[in-house]
């Protein structure tokens, strides 16, 4: 054994752990207690410490960092949204998601690729020519093209897929991309804890104490914290954290499951989605073929999987892609996604004082991590919501002022 | 294949149905206030339990009310929306 090991081994001061401290209790009062360290729990912290100086922050988790949805989702990041505020929100995360490596020090794998979403009949060809005019207005890369340059691009597709949906076209998006999420709350993570804020995993919240001026605490399975300010970022858990301030919120959970292939030599440069056969996939920098489909059909507050899914999806890639029928299939997974009834997030201030909102992030939540964070935290360290996020406050559906974001997930609603 | 109890059919496979959400008493749109009516609208109980809910058996055109555990997804029974069993409810 070498002797440096040896002397570690024996040492009673280890150096700190590569990625976090873990701190040994909680104190009795933070500025801010954000629930859920997930990409988007984390990233706030980050940039509360980062821009706003607010660095005596708890982050709670009551599982592991990036545990959840962070972790389970098929790492997509595009901007090819349909409504103003939805373009608007997801190209600012595109924007910062490019500079996420150089500014964490940590290789994120974020590998620009392209995105097409297959249009396989007439009234999609349209759909995808209306989202790539509202991205063009509004300055995202985005355009309309047509079957021939799907198949120059995709050589390996079988562009009649299967004979029975054949390809007229694709909305391609130039800056579509993928990263390794886990990798992102770890960096988001990091950063937070150099700067000051603290990470409590195993920490799950059993309630959070209000009176007639709003948030006075949270109560955890390690004792009580004072604070006045709660940033909620729970994705599926959203309804449970919501209750405990008696908060009414249109969210509902259906899982969304996903499977990955065993790797294969790169033969898939492009993201490819398509919605008529309800597949995406991507081929991760390991080779792995990452695929997703629409949502559970019922409501379930579980990450169970199902042989369903898997054999659905399997059909449909073999559509696509025939050449796969001897690839196998090495994991599956489930996440619990929390839907919106107009399929854009709700985020912000509510009308209980102190508690904010970053929720309702359904299927379109981990693109969204960097821009999410630094808003919410903007919306906290000011108590004013963020200029971007004006449209996904919860109050809109008392207004009857939905966002409408057709374009949120590409497949499945 | 996972199978649900149709009160009608008995045992089918879960991909027959249509889940249509939870059993909601509706407010009556002509009395409530605009709140109270986008309450009904657009909030649910989105928090986990044992919940009523309706369900659709496509083939054979049957609406009817299963009781579940939206954590297990264990149902645990059904029933025709007008029966005696519906009354005692």
């Amino acid at each position: 054994m070498p002797w440096r090991l040896l002397r570690f081994a024996l040492s009673r001061t280890h150096p700190e752990p590569r990625m976090f401290t873990r701190p040994a209790r909680l104190k009795p009062a933070y500025d801010v207690v954000i629930i859920g360290a997930g990409g988007h729990g984390l990233a706030a912290a980050y940039y509360l410490a980062r821009d706003h100086g607010i660095t005596n922050v708890a982050v709670l988790e009551k599982g592991y960092i990036g545990g959840g949805n962070t972790g389970r989702n098929t790492t997509i990041i595009r901007s090819n949204y349909l409504t103003v505020e939805g373009v608007a929100f997801f190209d600012e995360s595109v924007r910062l998601w490019q500079d996420l490596s150089t500014e964490f020090d940590l290789n994120l794998f974020y590998s620009t690729r392209g995105h097409f979403t297959l249009a396989h009949t007439d009234s999609a060809m349209r759909t995808m020519r209306w989202r790539a005019e509202v991205n063009k207005h509004l300055g995202v890369d985005s355009e309309l093209v047509d079957a021939q340059s799907v198949a120059t691009a995709i050589p390996m597709m079988d562009m009649s897929c299967a004979g029975h949906a054949p390809v007229l076209g694709a909305l391609y998006h130039a800056p579509g991309a993928i990263a390794r999420h886990d990798a992102v709350a770890w960096g988001y993570g990091r950063g937070a804890d150099q700067r000051g804020a603290e990470i409590h995993q195993q920490t799950e919240v059993t309630g959070i104490e209000i009176n007639d001026s709003g948030v006075v605490g949270v109560n955890t399975t390690r004792g009580r914290i004072a604070t006045r300010k709660v940033l909620c970022a729970v994705a599926g858990s959203t309804p449970r954290v919501a209750e405990m301030v008696g908060l009414r919120t249109p969210i509902y959970i259906h899982p969304l499951q996903a499977m990955v292939s065993e790797p294969v030599k790169p033969w898939l440069d492009p993201i490819i989605v398509s919605g008529s056969l309800h597949v995406y996939v991507s081929q991760s920098a390991r080779g792995e073929l990452v695929m997703g489909a629409s949502l559970d059909p019922y409501e379930l507050h579980s990450t169970r999987s199902t042989l369903d899914f898997a054999e659905g999806l399997a059909a449909h890639m073999l559509d696509m892609f025939p050449f796969l029928s001897d690839v196998k299939v090495v994991r599956q997974w489930a996440g619990m996604a929390d839907m919106t009834p107009d399929f854009a997030p709700i985020m912000g201030k509510t009308p209980v004082e102190g508690f904010y909102l970053d929720a309702g992030w359904g299927t379109w939540g981990f693109k969204a991590t960097p821009v999410s964070g630094k808003t919410m935290a903007h919306t906290v360290a000011h108590d004013a919501n963020h200029a971007l996020i004006e449209g996904f406050n919860l109050s809109r559906f008392g207004r009857y002022q939905l966002t409408g974001e057709k374009g949120a997930a590409s497949v499945g609603h | 294949m996972k199978l649900m109890p149709c009160p009608v059919n008995g045992l089918r496979p879960v991909s027959e149905f249509f889940y249509w959400g939870e059993v909601r008493p509706m407010p009556d749109p002509d009395r409530c206030d605009d709140a109270a009516w986008a309450d009904y609208v657009f909030n649910r109980n989105g928090a986990p339990g044992i919940k009523k809910e309706w369900w659709y058996h496509t083939p054979s055109g049957t609406w009817f009310i299963a009781e579940r555990d939206t954590i297990r997804d264990e149902v645990l029974r059904t029933w025709l929306h007008a029966s005696p069993e519906a009354e005692q409810q």
